[in-house]
This record gives C-alpha cells, structure tokens and sequence, in this order.
C-alpha cells in the first residue's frame, strides 16, 4: 500500500484530477472539502502528506496550517499548499506558518506530482 | 559638449531634411558654401542675423536651431538615462545625442515614455487587484478554473491507458470548466476595460444601468430641469446595450422626472440646511415618503450618498456607489445591511451606524425604509421595494448613539470571520491584512 496524502480542496474538479494522479501512483488518497474541520480530520487520519488549499469554507489554510504546526504530532508533517493567490504575501504568510512547499494555480500535474514525492522523501 | 556649440548639427539636419543642398543655402543667406560647412560642423560660432537668415531660409523658428531639440526631448533623455543607471557623464550627454541623432533621440524618450505609461498602468492595476475585493475575486475564479482545465487536459493527453469511465468524467469536467472560465474571464476583462476607461458591454442589464448613471451624472442634472427628456437620453446612450437595461433605466428616469416634481434639488437643499439629513423630518416636510426623499438626497452632490433599492427577492434593483461602502455587482448583497431588515416592517424606518471591512474600518450612517410599489391588487399581497441610503459621514447627528454594526458587501468577498450572516466561503478569509 502506498502512502497516505489527504487533499483538502474545495474545487471539486480539483480533487478529481489530484486524486487521478495520486491514485494512479498507487497513493491512498481521502478528500476533505471543509477548512473547519479540516484539522480533525488530518487528527484522525494522520495521513502522510496533506495538500492544502489556501482559500477554503470555514477556515483558510493559513489558519490551519497554523493551528496543525502548533501540535507537536504534526510539527513535522509534509504540507504542500496550492494556491490561486499568489501574492508574495501570502507566500510569506505560509512560510511563517510553517508550510512545506507552496505551490500557485494553475500549476502542473508534474510539478504537483514531483513536490508530492519530494515531500514525502523527505520526511522519511 | 555645449549646447550652443550644436546649433550647426542642428542647421546641417534641418537642411538634410528640406532637401536643400548646402550650396543653395550658403548662397540664400548670402555667405560661401565652405563658411556654411564650417558652421554646419560646428567650427564657427553662429548667432545674430546670421542665424535668423538661416532659420527663414530654413523655415523654422530661430530657437530650433539654437536650442536644439525641446526641452521636453532632453529631459525624457536624461531621465531615461538615470533609469537605465548610466553613468553621470553619459547621461549629461543627452542634448548632444538628441543633436546629433535626432530621429534616434525621440525614438528613444518616445519608448521611454511608453515604458513609464505602462508601469504606471501595470501599478494602477497591481494596487487594484490587491485592494479591489471584486477584481480580486475575478482573479481567483479565473485561476482556479485555469488549473483545473490545465490539470484535467494533461491527464487526458498523457495517460494514454485511461478508463472510459475517467475519460468521461474528465471530459464532462474540462466542458465546465471552460464554460465557467468564459464567464470569469469575460468579468474580469470587464473589470480591466472599466479601468482604462473603455466602454466595455457589461454582463448585466442592472449593470449597465450603473454605467449609464455613472457616465451621464451631469446630464442628468439637465435632465431634471426638463432640459431633456428620458427617451433621448437613453436612446443615445451607448452604455445601455440591451433592451432590458433601456428598458430599467426609462423606469429610472421615469421616476426620477416624479421625484424631482414633488421634490426639486434646490428646495431640498434649502430644506437639508434647516433638517440636515433627517429622512423623517424631510418627508413630512415634502409630504411625500422617506423612500422618496432617501432617492431625492442620493442626488444631492454634496451629501456624497450612497443608494441601493431592492425587490421582495433581494435582488438590487439600483445602486449607487458611495466610496468604502462596495455594492455587489454580481450576486446577492450583505444579509445584514438594513436595507434587508426593513423587508418585514413596510413603513418602518431605520437607522444604522454600519461598519465595512475596508482598510480603513469605514462607517456608515445608513437609513432604510421599505414601502408597497405598483398595483394595488385585491386579496394579492403588495409588492415590496425597499431603500436604503447610505451617508458617509459617521458624525452626523444622533449617529454616535448607535451601536455599530459590523457588515460587509457580499459574502464571497466579506474577510470577516464568524459571521452569522454568512452563506458561502469567503476567498479574503485572512482579510486585508493578508494582501
């Protein structure tokens, strides 16, 4: 069995080309669609990788990358966030919230696929 | 080398150009063909009668000759040289260059002027996207589908194994997307034109009523005082490109001729200076109602005011912009604006100090009122319409009793947190501090 990533996006066309790549890679990939309980469900699913998206209902990734790095069980968790925004700024904000790759639309299902394995490598 | 010291460049260019050879000149202005080539190569110092008699047998003034090229010329030269970094004594040569190279020189500040208008553009917009919650918005639709296109389409392309089942899917997907991408695309070069100041069609009828108002502010004016009448207004305006908006805004005007019968702009003005903006007051004094005097005083200049009218269904039927207070131009509006509150209470009034999520926390005096419109029907309920007005001034009088009240302008663009209004996701979730 491959490893565990949870793609937490709300464009659901999204999702479906992400899972598609993932999945055909042999990856287990479990979908969430809402920034509130986002962070329960990384909590009970303590995937391998998350894909986060930045703007979400509920809750913005910011937030809960924030509230993720402050438990010291996810301090260390692969996080690759996508984005749309792709202000410096909001870069800046990620990276001082402790992502581990930040990546703007529209990107590359390669690149998507590369930072993914990357990630993943790294963390072993 | 000294500005003077180009004058015969400048002669010998300026000659070159009339197709005048240097003999026939030399002998026009009654001197030999070998001094005039002493001169025109800047051996002879030149000033005086000479020049004059140069100049008309040039037929140009003496200060082209003498001054060279325009000031304007030299100094987009030198300040294309402190941009490009060059070093002083490069960039203290810019006049002979222009003397020397002439055609070069305004090909060259001409680029640099281009340069300058195009960074001024891309900062006027860079600053509109980070501040404009509705381009921002735009923008945000835009690349969200873009990916999802561009994602979906490489995997049809590339994976060459792919089930029916996934293909279709995929298929069915890219088709709505790009379907949604002409949407978003078409809002966004629509906000674009707006800022270049083109008159680009609009996607609705309502909005390109707004356009219309917002363009004919100064002919309306006339309009009101009979100078004109609303069917040639709105057959000449280019902004109202549909039927249906010709027809909104003959309905506008329409009203506007009855408003301002019962109630003329320089009466109100009298009136607002013993009542100040008090609806209530200015209706019974009028004796018409507050919905009525809420639109007469969103016409008075100096008030600055703000207005939105809405149906029963919550769709806005007219808005006014009034800076920091953003009307949606798509979509539906704040649920807690007053103007909503009003909907249950046909005939109540009330008064609200909102506050706007914008940069600066702006705040509003609002006043909204709701009150049956068209037909009366037997046993049918009434149509509603219901008005607010939106003062920017939060110093009015009795404005600093109220509570205040957090608000935004629709929720897809609202950074607030928590909000018990909400009804969708919001893409400024960290606000204005995020940009």
């Amino acid at each position: 069995m491959g490893k565990h990533v949870l793609l937490v996006e709300d464009e659901i066309n999204i999702i479906e080309a992400i899972q598609f790549l993932l999945s055909r890679e042999g990856w287990k990939v479990d979908t969430h669609s809402d920034g509130a309980t986002a962070v329960d469900k990384v909590r009970a699913m303590k995937p391998d990788l998350v894909v986060l998206d930045y703007m979400l209902p509920g809750k913005n990734g910011i937030d809960i990358l924030t509230e993720l790095r402050a438990d010291p069980e996810f301090t260390r968790l692969p996080i690759l966030m996508l984005t749309a925004r792709g202000q410096g700024r909001d870069r800046e904000l990620a990276e001082r919230a402790g992502v581990s790759r930040f990546m703007t639309k529209p990107f590359s299902n390669t690149e998507v696929m590369t930072a993914v394995r990357d990630l993943v490598q790294l963390a072993q | 080398m000294a500005r003077d010291a180009l004058t015969g460049t400048r002669i010998r260019e300026r000659r070159a150009m009339g197709g005048l050879k240097q003999s026939d000149l030399a002998k026009q202005i009654g001197i030999s063909a070998s001094y005039l080539n002493l001169i025109e190569h800047n051996r002879r110092r030149i000033g005086g009668k000479l020049l004059l008699d140069i100049a008309a047998a040039l037929d140009v003034e003496p200060t082209v000759l003498s001054e060279g090229a325009e000031a304007a010329l030299i100094a987009a030269l030198q300040e294309a040289a402190q941009r490009a970094r060059l070093p002083e004594d490069e960039s203290a040569r810019a006049e002979e260059f222009a003397g020397r190279f002439p055609g070069w020189a305004e090909a060259l500040a001409a680029a640099h002027r281009k340069i300058a208008d195009l960074q001024r553009t891309v900062e006027t917009l860079s600053d509109r996207l980070a501040h404009d919650p509705e381009l921002a918005a735009s923008v945000h639709e835009v690349l969200s589908t873009a990916a999802s296109i561009r994602s979906t389409a490489s995997i049809l392309a590339e994976d060459k194994t792919i089930t029916a089942e996934w293909r279709d899917r995929f298929h069915a997907n890219i088709d709505a997307d790009s379907r949604r991408l002409a949407d978003s695309s078409k809002a966004l070069v629509g906000f674009l034109d707006a800022e270049t100041g083109e008159a680009a069609p609009s996607g609705s009828p309502q909005e390109e009523v707004a356009a219309f108002l917002s363009a004919h502010a100064q002919t309306l004016e006339a309009f009101e005082s009979g100078a004109q009448d609303p069917e040639s207004i709105v057959g000449q305006a280019p902004e109202l490109a549909s039927a249906q908006s010709r027809h909104l805004a003959r309905t506008i005007l329409d009203r506007m001729v009855r408003d301002s019968a019962e109630v003329g702009l320089a009466d109100l003005k009298g009136a607002l200076s013993v009542h100040g903006p008090d609806v209530i007051a200015l209706a019974a004094h009028f004796g018409v109602s507050v919905p009525h005097i809420m639109r007469r005083l969103a016409t008075v200049p100096t008030l600055d005011a703000g207005l939105v009218v809405a149906d029963r269904a919550g769709s806005l039927l007219f808005r006014k912009d009034t800076e920091g207070f953003a009307i949606p131009r798509h979509g539906a509006a704040c649920p807690l604006w007053p103007l909503f509150q009003v909907m249950g209470q046909p005939g109540q009034v009330i008064r609200a100090r909102v506050q706007m999520p914008t940069r600066d926390n702006a705040v509003f005096d609002c006043f909204a009122a709701a009150e049956p419109v068209g037909p009366v029907v037997l046993n049918a309920p009434p149509l509603l319409e219901a008005t607010m007005l939106i003062l920017p001034s939060p110093d009015m009088p009795g404005a600093h009793d109220l509570p205040t009240e957090e608000v935004g302008s629709a929720c897809h663009i609202c950074p607030r947190s928590g909000c018990r209004g909400r009804r969708e996701p919001s893409i400024l979730s960290d606000g204005f501090t995020g940009f």
